[in-house]
Formats: C-alpha cells, sequence, structure tokens
C-alpha cells in the first residue's frame, strides 16, 4: 500500500480544494496514481446509502457516462449512491477517487474492501486522516468539505432530509460551486432531501449530458443501437416502467426463460439494471 | 447347553450379523442375564422375553441360571429386535424346538408382554445383512415381512411368539410374505404445481433443477409462494428407481419414518426440516449415529424454509453433502456414512423485515441491517446455488391467472430433458455461448465455481429446450439465475 502525503503549499495541491474557506493542510493519498490526478476536471456525485434500487441505477449510470466523459468521479465509498458511483466509474475505464472519513489506510466501511482495491488501482483514495484514525461519526461532515471542495459541481442522486449528501451539497454552494439534483419520487422520504433542493433552485438531471453540459462538455451522441428483436421490445417495455421477468412475460407473451436471456444480454451491455427481481432500464440518451 | 439364534444389527445404515446364544444352566438360586453390550431397550428385553413366553402358553425354565450373550460382545447393541431371537434361543435351550432349525433362520422382532410380535425399524437392513450372512430364511413381524421380501430372501411372516414356534417345531406352515406389488401401495400425496397461479420464473426455475439437479434459492417478500413453490418439487422430479428405491427405503426403515402402509418408497422423499432443527438432526449423528435429515432427503428434496433463520454451524454442515453427495459422522459409538444426495431448496426474505420486493409496504431496513441478514448465510453456501431466484410480489393480474400447468406435464419434459442431458457429447458449447460466457465473467462477479455451475445450469437448459448444443441463449438464461441477492446490495 503506497501513502503519500501532499501538503498545502505543495504544488500538485488541488487549486479548487486550496479555494475552499478550510481546505485540510495536509492530504493522505493512497494509490500510486500522479497527485495531479486531484487537480483534474471532477464532479461528485453523492447520495443515500439506504438507497432505493433506482437510485442504484441511475448513480451507476451518471457514474459510468460522466467517467467515459473525462471526467474524474469524487465520492465517499459509503454503501449506497457513492459506491454505485465509484463502481459506474470503473465499468467504463475512468478514474476515480474516493474521500474517507478515516484513517488513510482504512476500508471503511469493511464490506468494500474490493471497491478500495478496484479504485487504487488509476484512481486514488484521499483522506485529511493520517493512517489509525478510526472512523467517527464526527469526521464524515469535514469529509464531506474534501468531496465538495475538490470539484467544481456536485451531483446528488438520493438525499433524505438532514443527511451527509445535504451537507454536501450545503458545502458546494458555499464554495461556488454547482449542485445539480436527481429527481426523485415525491412520494418517498428518501428523496425529500433531493427534492427539497431542486426546489430552492438546483439543476435537474435527466441524463449525464445535463451535467457535462455545466462542464462545457458536449457528449458525443452515439447513436444508441437501435436494438433489433425481443432485446428492443423488453427495453421499450422497461422505459416505460421496471418490471419483473414475470411481468414482461405475461405483457409480450413469451416464455419467461426467454425475457430473462433477453434481459442478460441487455444487462451485459449495461442498457439494464436489475435488483431484487425487479429490471429497470437504464436512463436513455 | 449352548443354543444359538441368528440375527442382525444395524450400524449406521450398515447390517451387522449378530449371534444370540442363550446358555441354561440348573441352579438353586434363578437368574436372567444379558451381557455383550447391549443398551436399555435390550436389557428389558428380559422382561418381554418372560412375560412373552409365559403368555404363549409355553413353560419358563423356571429352574435355571440364563445367560444370554450377544455375540460379537464388542458391539454395541440397541432397540427391541433382538426379544424375539432371544426368545427363540431360549425356547430351544429349554428343549422347546429343536435347535438345529435355529441355524438355518434368522429372526428380529420386538416382543409385546403378551406374546405378539412387533415390528421394528431398519427391517430391511436386517434382511439384507442375514441374505449377506448366507441365510435364506428371515422370521419376522407380520407388518414389515414385505419390506423385509425387498431383500431378496424368504421371508417368515408371524403375528405371535406362539406361531413362531409352531413353525420351527413343523406344526404349522407359514406362506413366505411376497415383496410389495405396485398395487398395494398407497399413492403418497404430493402437492401439484397446478396450484400456483403466476410465478412462471419460478416454475421455470424448479423445472430445470428437477432436469439438471440443481439446488434452487427462491428469494423474496412473504407471501409470494416461495415455500408453495418448493414444495412442488418432488412432484415434477421422476420416480426412483428400483434401486434408489430400495436404496432410499432402507435408509427411511433405518431412521424410523417408513409410512405404514408404504414399505418401499417409490417416490422421491421430500423433508422440511424447522429452523430449529439443531446440525445432528439435520445431517445426522447422535452417541450412536442416525440418519439426519439430509440422508432422509437422499434421492429427493431437502427444503430449508427461511434459510438465514438457520443457526450458521447447521449450513455450514450441510457444505459436505452437498458437495459429496455423503455425510460421514464419527462417534463413540461407531463410525458411519450416510448417502445424502439430495436437491436442496432454500427459501428467504430479501431483508429481515420481508417488506423489501413488495411496492405495496415500506421497508425500513437499513442497507446495514440487510447485509447482516444476508450474510447470514455464507458465500460458500451460496455459491452451492445454482439458480437464485428474486420473486417480487406479483401483481394482481398475475394471481388472477388461470392454473398453471399440472406437474404431471412437466415432468414429462424433466424426464425427456434428462434423458438427453445422460447423452452427453451432444450437448457442447458453441463458440459464441462461450465468447458469451467469458465476456460475463468480465462484467458479473463470478467465482471459478459459480462459472462452471452457469455452464452446468445451461446445458440444462439446453437439454430442456431439445437443442443440439449449448446455444447463447441458453446461456444468458443461465446467467439470469446468477446470485442478485448474494451480491450484498451495499
Amino acid at each position: 500500500m503506497t501513502i503519500r502525503r501532499l501538503r498545502r503549499g505543495a504544488s500538485p495541491y488541488p487549486p479548487l480544494l486550496r479555494a475552499i474557506p478550510d481546505p485540510p493542510a495536509v492530504l493522505w493519498l493512497r494509490g500510486d496514481a500522479e497527485p495531479e490526478l486531484l487537480g483534474r476536471r471532477s464532479v461528485a456525485i453523492v447520495g443515500a446509502r439506504a438507497c432505493t434500487s433506482y437510485g442504484r441505477s441511475v448513480a451507476r449510470t451518471l457514474g459510468r457516462e460522466l467517467a467515459a466523459a473525462g471526467l474524474v468521479v469524487v465520492s465517499g465509498m459509503a454503501r449506497g449512491i457513492d459506491a454505485e458511483a465509484h463502481r459506474g466509474a470503473l465499468d467504463a475505464g475512468g478514474i476515480t477517487v474516493a474521500v474517507l472519513g478515516c484513517g488513510i489506510d482504512r476500508d471503511y466501511p469493511a464490506a468494500h474492501r474490493d471497491l478500495a482495491g478496484r479504485i487504487v488501482d488509476r484512481g486514488l483514495i484521499v483522506s485529511e486522516y493520517e493512517a489509525g484514525v478510526e472512523p467517527a461519526p464526527w469526521r464524515f461532515p469535514a469529509r464531506n468539505r474534501i468531496i465538495a471542495g475538490l470539484c467544481m459541481a456536485t451531483v446528488v442522486v438520493e438525499a433524505r432530509e438532514r443527511s451527509g449528501a445535504l451537507i454536501t451539497a450545503d458545502f458546494a454552494l458555499e464554495d461556488g460551486r454547482e449542485v445539480m439534483v436527481v429527481p426523485g419520487e415525491i412520494t418517498s422520504a428518501i428523496s425529500a432531501g433531493s427534492n427539497a433542493l431542486l426546489r430552492l433552485g438546483a439543476t435537474p438531471v435527466t441524463a449525464a449530458a445535463d451535467v457535462l453540459e455545466a462542464y462545457g462538455i458536449e457528449l458525443v451522441v452515439e447513436p444508441v443501437a437501435a436494438l433489433e428483436g425481443l432485446a428492443g421490445t423488453v427495453l421499450e417495455k422497461l422505459s416505460e416502467q421496471p418490471a419483473s421477468i414475470d411481468e414482461l412475460a405475461r405483457v409480450l407473451a413469451v416464455a419467461p426463460g426467454v425475457v430473462a436471456a433477453a434481459l442478460t444480454e441487455l444487462e451485459l451491455v449495461g442498457r439494464v439494471s436489475g435488483g431484487d427481481g425487479v429490471y429497470r432500464a437504464g436512463i436513455t440518451r | 447347553m449352548v443354543t444359538r439364534a441368528i440375527t442382525s444389527t444395524i450400524v449406521g445404515l450398515e447390517p451387522r450379523r449378530v449371534d444370540v446364544e442363550a446358555h441354561l444352566v440348573l441352579a438353586d438360586l434363578p437368574s436372567f442375564a444379558i451381557v455383550g453390550l447391549a443398551d436399555r431397550a435390550c436389557q428389558e428385553a428380559k422382561h418381554r422375553v418372560q412375560s412373552g413366553i409365559v403368555n404363549a402358553m409355553l413353560p419358563w425354565p423356571s429352574r435355571n441360571r440364563i445367560i444370554v450373550n450377544l455375540a460379537p460382545a464388542a458391539l454395541r447393541k440397541e432397540g427391541s429386535g433382538f426379544d424375539l431371537p432371544i426368545a427363540l434361543a431360549v425356547l430351544a435351550g429349554s428343549h422347546q424346538l429343536p435347535a438345529h432349525r435355529l441355524l438355518d433362520h434368522a429372526s428380529v422382532g420386538e416382543l409385546s408382554l403378551d406374546g405378539r410380535v412387533r415390528p421394528v425399524s431398519g427391517t430391511i437392513a436386517v434382511a439384507e445383512g442375514v441374505r449377506r450372512a448366507g441365510i435364506k430364511l428371515l422370521i419376522c413381524a407380520a407388518e414389515s415381512a414385505p419390506e423385509a421380501a425387498l431383500a431378496g430372501i424368504d421371508v417368515v411372516p408371524v403375528h405371535h411368539l406362539a406361531e413362531a414356534v409352531a413353525y420351527l417345531r413343523g406344526e404349522e406352515d407359514i406362506r413366505f410374505a411376497s415383496p410389495p406389488g405396485s398395487d398395494d401401495l398407497e399413492e403418497p400425496f404430493v402437492p401439484d404445481l397446478a396450484e400456483v397461479r403466476g410465478q412462471e420464473r419460478g416454475r421455470r426455475a424448479l423445472e430445470i433443477a428437477a432436469t439438471g439437479e440443481h439446488n434452487v434459492l427462491l428469494a423474496g417478500p412473504p407471501g409470494t409462494g416461495k415455500t408453495m413453490l418448493g414444495r412442488r418439487l418432488p412432484g415434477i422430479l421422476p420416480p426412483l428407481t428400483r434401486d434408489e428405491a430400495l436404496e432410499v427405503t432402507r435408509i427411511h426403515s433405518v431412521a424410523g419414518t417408513l409410512p405404514t402402509g408404504r414399505p418401499i418408497m417409490l417416490m422421491p422423499p421430500f423433508r422440511a426440516p424447522h429452523h430449529g432443527a439443531s446440525a445432528a438432526a439435520i445431517v445426522g449423528g447422535g452417541a450412536i449415529p442416525r440418519p439426519g435429515e439430509a440422508s432422509l432427503a437422499h434421492r429427493g428434496v431437502l427444503l430449508l424454509d427461511e434459510l438465514p433463520e438457520f443457526p450458521r454451524p447447521v449450513l455450514e454442515s450441510l457444505r459436505q453433502p452437498l458437495e459429496d453427495g455423503v455425510v460421514s459422522v464419527a462417534r463413540v459409538g461407531g463410525h458411519a456414512l450416510f448417502p445424502a444426495r439430495f436437491r436442496l431448496v432454500a427459501t428467504m426474505n430479501l431483508c429481515p423485515c420481508g417488506a423489501r420486493g413488495d411496492p405495496t409496504a415500506d421497508c425500513g431496513c437499513s442497507p446495514q441491517r440487510i447485509s447482516a441478514y444476508r450474510e447470514k448465510v455464507s458465500r460458500a453456501l451460496l455459491d452451492r446455488f445454482d439458480l437464485v431466484v428474486a420473486m417480487p410480489r406479483p401483481r394482481a393480474e398475475e394471481l388472477a391467472a388461470p392454473p398453471g400447468e399440472p406437474s404431471a406435464a412437466v415432468r414429462e419434459r424433466v424426464v425427456a430433458g434428462r434423458a438427453r442431458l445422460r447423452d452427453g457429447d451432444l450437448l457442447r458449447r458453441t463458440e459464441a455461448a462461450s465468447a458469451l460466457l467469458d465476456r460475463a465473467v468480465d462484467h458479473v462477479p463470478l467465482s471459478g465455481r459459480g462459472r462452471a455451475r452457469v455452464a452446468r445450469v445451461a446445458r440444462t437448459i439446453a437439454a430442456l429446450g431439445g437443442a443440439e448444443s449449448v446455444l447463447p441463449e441458453h446461456l444468458a438464461e443461465a446467467l439470469s439465475y446468477r446470485s442478485p441477492v448474494g451480491v450484498p446490495s451495499a
């Protein structure tokens, strides 16, 4: 495990982070990548740990498409939205950075040890705490200021009221950065906080292109290959609403095994994601 | 004078010959002792034998010191099956029946106080032991005679000790019992798949499991029919072959779980132990090793309802039978190997409160609680489920569907699919299918074992579909059964 120290005065210290009111005096870095990587154009994707499968799917797709467009995806390696954003970026072969709220040598939560290993393959894990520092509840809000501080924009996917993701959004606003929000169901408590941000005037995100626009990146619109045959029909149905294999089989009047095969194909090309037996289409465009 | 009667006892599932020797000597102080590592039930034989003989209107040798030895003396004996051979040896010792006749016959059975002969568990295994010992005739209770006749020896069915004595004296002829014909077997009740509405995905998984002998995990909120489906797997399995039936019957006979009226198990057994069961109850054990639920489900189905509720040691103890198809139990009382090749069907909820996967309920489980719940089932055990099916709550339209296909129709396809699977070579993977598998391994977390299992399931699907080789669509469907539950959704 390579661990390096980056002082505020040193030249590779990310300029955006230096601009916030209380930049950490020291940044610890884990991973072999260049520290300059932290100065590249980055986007934060944050949200609830207890998220819905919709939130998970959106976070993954955004992570993938934003990383594919060349942005560094920054998040907190927590369960739920954070982890999906990292995974999405890794899916695209992109670069992602995790900011920890504990000592630089800790994989927290422990369940994400594998994920941490994949992040440092090409990206970095960052913390203002030296090795051995235990995770503590008050360290996470402080960690959030680094996440917001490293990025020009923060995308909130799902957040309850008074949640950590809202703290990150607050930091981003104080730092004068862009705050963007993925709209959630108005009846869901898990989206209450993020929808409140929208009411206050945050930019709604309906596709990766909405985020890229803020960076002045025009998404090279690959004409999405129209899918032939059953896979296409299945995708069409799923873009109306999420469904189980049984529902699809009934509506399309085909055997469940055939639907399952079509869904696997769609999953492998990243057009559909499933969880707990319910499949949904990825965001289009 | 020493007289000898022959019988068998069962160690694990294996019969061992036991000689019952009786020595009667005239003595001023009459006594009756049984030696030869006999357990309590055997020791109590003294009282049953004495009452039985007296109530059979035969004289009890009351002026004798009687010693009964169960040889080999080092082998632990248990149970009440020695009553009849002990009584016969004592009667021969007191010259009430010809001793040489006892050497051509083996005997087994419990005596009641009035001299009637009662059946004991494991009679078919005893009969096999008798045959292996080179003895052609077995005297046993009439109720267990058809079962014993399956072992291929001549069985003399008796109802009462007096009847056995009369037969051995040559005063009465008894017709040998014949093995059970298919006519005198009661059809066991097996629930039918037609009763399950909707859940096409689950039904499909069951059909694949029945064909390729795969283990299935059904996961979903309560009330979606997981258990109902699991209980219907035995009904779509083909009937047992004759050898399998004998093997299964022997296990159930030894365990004493053979249903009355059905001396032979022709259908695959079904066992559904409660999650309060101990590891010994599930895989077998005890001071004297006995088969557990895993062995009772041999060649049939073991249903573990609410899998995460089972204690972890119990679940881990299932890994050996799942891998090797046998359970080995080593105890002070002996070492035993029990066959345990069963299809495992398990059910679980998607979260501790159960609401997850149900759009109409609000699940308040934190991610930590959900992963704690799912981690109760180890990755190693999850890896052994070839088919993992998430069963979300069906919509009203699906429950209003007409009754599903009956089990008999599904079973026909299963039988045909199995036949094609046996013709192994036909089902090779096409290159396109292999390419798909490689692509999938890059995308989803698939262990080496996981990959091999996907390939096996794909082969089963191809066989069910009547295909010549394993095509990409078969493989794609097989991949869809890869644990969406197992990967903690963190």
